[in-house]
């Protein structure tokens, strides 16, 4: 050995001695689907779009979240956000605020004009979709990114199908709606206004086509009632106000149904100036179909709601109603007792149907509960016809709509290719449990300004505010990469062996099996749960 | 990226290094050229909590003294592990000195380098506990009160793990080892004997004295920076778990330490001249069961029935350090200090 005098011992010759042979488990990098991904009907890669926004590069961010959905600033808006329902944090303190940094992003976007990337080079193939609703757009948007010649037609006069002609202004305003819809259409899709399809078999020169009329027929349901009482569809009543009309309701307005419809349904009559805006619903709030946030934002701006109870017979200015009471099995039941209910107008918000005409002369599509059935690849019984949004069995939300347009195109490209699309591999959920929830800071949520409730039923002006640039970024770093290495070097530091080394590529980090004992600290001490233990193969 | 104001950095100045930090105010250990002062091959145990605190330790005192650096090490763990003749592990030049005399010997290179008028080159004595609280004692005590410019850190694993886990003056009540069998009615290591290192250094009234323990990164690297940065006699004492002699599994050496902090009974603080300058507040105060249950020293205290009456004493001596060094901001000063009982029985 070649030391210097008096040394005996060569500085770091201990590297000779690989330890690593101690080892019986080793550690791996593992990414693992973190529950908001898990959660998110668009198939959104949250996670990793708030990896990027957390280092403020919110362009790249929206890129990463318009791989997926091309309306994020819609989305931030209407998206009833089960991303935030599964988000780990709220057993930590609050939930990320994933919903108001997706608006912050989307509305960047806007502000800044972001535009959309390129499509890939034309393949030369077709697609008609028929109905530009958020599914139909969204499926336009994907197969014109994979090159695609895509054609919508839609009987309206514009496109967003719902999300122009149901959502109301003071939760949509439109000229976000307007702003996402065009950037996207402005890709080279070619959208038919005032083109309703009638007869499938007409079509020629299409070699695939995406269904998403959607679910646009009001429900019917047979309330006795005087010729003059003034009796009209939610969805109508919608229409109108979203267009700019304002219907004459009078001063007390009952909304009879228990969903989405109802509460935007009452909240608009609410702003055309009714002084009470009444819930009729036949069962009680915990079966109430209609989202936790609209029932929460209907009781604030004063929405009264009447639970268990029917509308027997509607006359003018007066309903009588019958009181139910749910039976064992929690269906609601009537009891014969009744009484009067003051009401100018009754809104009829009692779900919608498919108006599926327009498969019906297509052999093989099976029409099943009102709605169309497809196969796991959104194929209906018609080979090359796939179809989506609230027309099949489905949650129907924008934002489920959004994630079928994605799911069909992806079908059809592989369709369109003559292969079959294969599903994303599994992945274990990073739960909670695996987290080391020490490492992150204290920082409870960032809450959007709202309107007051008195403000708010006097105009349709937007209820929820922005969050800004500082804190939009706080949000965005308040993620705890559930399952998924953000480089905080724990393990880098943690390990006594000095076994894991820095790299440029993968996790940013490589296990040097030469020396790992396999403690697993760095396992223990990750804050994400982005490491696992796996025994030593043999 | 667009200005921000926000100073919120998700996992903050907890976690070893943050991608969102600007690149001078990241941890010596997340740096890609960290020294590596003790390299790969060493033979500590899995999980060693004192061969990750000793490279905490000299990575930072050889950045800050741009690599002119003395080391001293008393026998004990981590020169039996470092140097198994012909290998050493050493990155930073280290003289091995015997159990007893590690500060004696710091003391005499100081001496010799102030001779050749070389004060740039900075002295770093180190020792485990037994090393240091034991045998080590009285050279450390001289090195103190004659003033040399040495910092002498002492790895507190509360034991002679190297020889077989025997009781040492730093091992805490109740705790088993080889020497304190968990018999009879007071089992392992008597309560109020052993000694409070940190304290009898601030008795010197030496520069400085600090604790610290390799959960806390940031703040440990920080006090080898300042203790570097001082002239004189100081003296940094890092507690390290140790899977062998505690009893726990090589994955929790880092979360032990955490919990011992968080409990109270490791108080972590920094001194000068005597006086307690600062303190490490607990964020989220646990009771001692917590960090007691997971080590096979203190198994005896959860038998059926479990021993609630010593736990309880443990517990006692958790309260009087977090009273005595104020450690918990969400409780009020004592005004008079905690007894804690040491009658024997229960």
């Amino acid at each position: 050995m070649d030391t210097p005098f008096a040394i005996t011992l060569g500085p770091g010759s201990s590297s000779v001695n690989r330890t690593g042979t101690w080892r019986t488990e080793r550690p791996v990098y593992v990414d693992r689907l973190p529950p908001c991904n898990q959660a998110c009907p668009a198939g959104e890669n949250v996670q990793g779009w708030l990896y990027t926004a957390e280092e403020g590069d919110y362009q790249t961010a929206w890129r990463q979240l318009v791989a997926a959905n091309p309306f994020p600033a819609v989305m931030g808006r209407v998206c009833y956000h089960p991303c935030e329902t599964a988000c780990n944090r709220a057993q930590l303190d609050h939930a990320v605020g994933i919903n108001s940094v997706e608006e912050f992003l989307g509305d960047e976007a806007i502000r800044r004009g972001w535009v959309l990337p390129t499509p890939a080079p034309d393949t030369g193939k077709r697609v008609l979709v028929v109905g530009a609703g958020p599914s139909g757009l969204s499926a336009a948007y994907q197969l014109c990114m994979l090159g695609h010649h895509v054609e919508i037609r839609d009987s309206a006069a514009r496109p967003g199908g719902m999300m122009r002609y149901a959502i109301p202004t003071f939760r949509l305003p439109r000229d976000v709606l307007d702003a996402e819809i065009d950037r996207l259409l402005a890709l080279g899709i070619d959208f038919r206004p005032n083109t309703p399809v009638t007869d499938l078999t007409a079509e020629h020169g299409f070699d695939a086509v995406f269904l998403a009329v959607g679910a646009q027929l009001a429900h019917r349901a047979y309330v006795p009632a005087a010729q003059s009482a003034r009796i009209l569809d939610a969805l109508e009543l919608l229409g109108d106000t979203a267009a700019g009309g304002r219907p004459l309701l009078g001063r007390t307005v009952a909304v009879y149904g228990g969903g989405n419809t109802a509460m935007d349904a009452a909240r608009t009559a609410r702003r055309l100036g009714a002084d009470e805006a009444i819930i009729v619903y036949r069962r009680t709030r915990e079966r109430m179909p209609a989202n936790d946030i609209e029932v929460t934002d209907a009781l604030e701006e004063g929405i009264r709601m009447k639970w268990l109870s029917t509308v027997k017979h509607a006359d003018v200015g007066v309903l009588t109603i019958e009181r139910m009471e749910l039976d064992e099995k929690g269906v609601p039941q009537p009891t014969g007792e009744l009484e009067e209910l003051r009401a100018d107008a009754l809104v009829l918000a009692l779900g919608q149907d498919v108006d599926h005409t327009l498969v019906d002369t297509l052999p093989g599509v099976r029409v099943e509960g009102g709605v169309v059935q497809v196969d796991g690849h959104m194929m209906t019984g018609y080979p090359g016809v796939f179809a989506g949004g609230d027309m099949v069995p489905s949650a129907r939300s924008v934002t489920v709509a959004i994630g079928h347009g994605a799911a069909a195109a992806r079908n059809i490209d592989a369709w369109l290719r003559g292969t079959v699309a294969t599903p994303e591999p599994e992945r274990e959920v990073a739960t909670f449990e695996r987290l080391n929830t020490w490492y992150y800071s204290d920082a409870p949520e960032t809450v959007r300004p709202r309107l007051d409730a008195a403000r708010r039923v006097s105009d349709f002006a937007e209820v929820t505010g922005r969050l800004d640039v500082d804190t939009a970024l706080y949000e965005a770093r308040r993620c705890m990469s559930c399952g998924n290495c953000f480089g905080c070097d724990n393990c880098y530091g943690v390990c006594p062996d000095n076994a894991i080394v820095k790299v440029r590529t993968g996790h940013g980090y490589a296990i040097d099996l030469d020396y790992c004992k396999g403690c697993a600290l760095c396992v223990t001490e990750c804050p994400a749960g982005a490491i696992d233990m796996i025994p030593e193969p043999d | 990226m667009p200005a921000q104001s926000v100073k919120f950095y998700q996992v903050g100045s907890r976690a070893v290094g943050n991608r969102l930090l600007d690149a001078e105010l990241r941890t010596e250990q997340s740096s890609a050229d960290r020294r590596n002062s003790i390299t790969s091959g060493h033979r500590a145990c899995q999980g060693c909590g004192e061969a990750l605190g000793a490279r905490y330790v000299l990575d930072t005192a050889a950045r800050v003294t741009g690599g002119r650096l003395v080391t001293v090490n008393a026998t004990g763990c981590l020169e039996v592990f470092s140097t198994p003749y012909p290998e050493s592990a050493w990155q930073v030049p280290w003289l091995h000195s015997l159990f007893a005399n590690a500060a004696s010997v710091a003391s005499g290179v100081a001496a010799a380098l102030e001779a050749q008028g070389r004060t740039d080159i900075r002295v770093l004595a180190q020792g485990g506990d037994g090393g240091t609280v034991d045998i080590g004692f009285a050279c450390l005590s001289g090195m103190f009160e004659r003033g040399d410019d040495v910092l002498f850190v002492c790895y507190d694993n509360e034991a002679y793990m190297n020889t077989g886990v025997q009781r040492s003056g730093a091992t805490p009540a109740y705790a088993r080892t080889a020497t304190t069998e968990a018999v009879g009615p007071i089992p392992g290591s008597r309560p109020g004997q052993g000694k409070d290192l940190p304290r009898i250094a601030m008795a010197h009234e030496i520069p400085y004295v600090a604790t610290a323990t390799v959960a806390e990164l940031r703040d440990l690297e920080a006090k080898v920076e300042k203790a570097m940065s001082m002239r004189g006699p100081r003296y940094l004492h890092v507690l390290v778990p140790c899977p062998l002699g505690w009893g726990s599994a090589p994955a929790e050496t880092v979360r032990l330490a955490r919990l011992a902090q968080r409990s109270g009974l490791f108080p972590v603080f920094e001194a000068e001249h005597g006086e307690v300058t600062s303190v490490l507040p607990i964020r989220d105060r646990i009771p001692v069961e917590e960090y007691l249950r997971p080590q096979r020293r203190y198994a005896h205290l959860f038998n059926d029935p479990p021993r609630t009456d010593l736990i309880e004493r443990i517990q006692q001596i958790a309260d009087r350090n977090v009273a005595r060094y104020h450690l918990n901001p969400h409780e009020a000063p004592r005004e008079t200090p905690l007894e804690i009982s040491h009658e024997e029985g229960a």
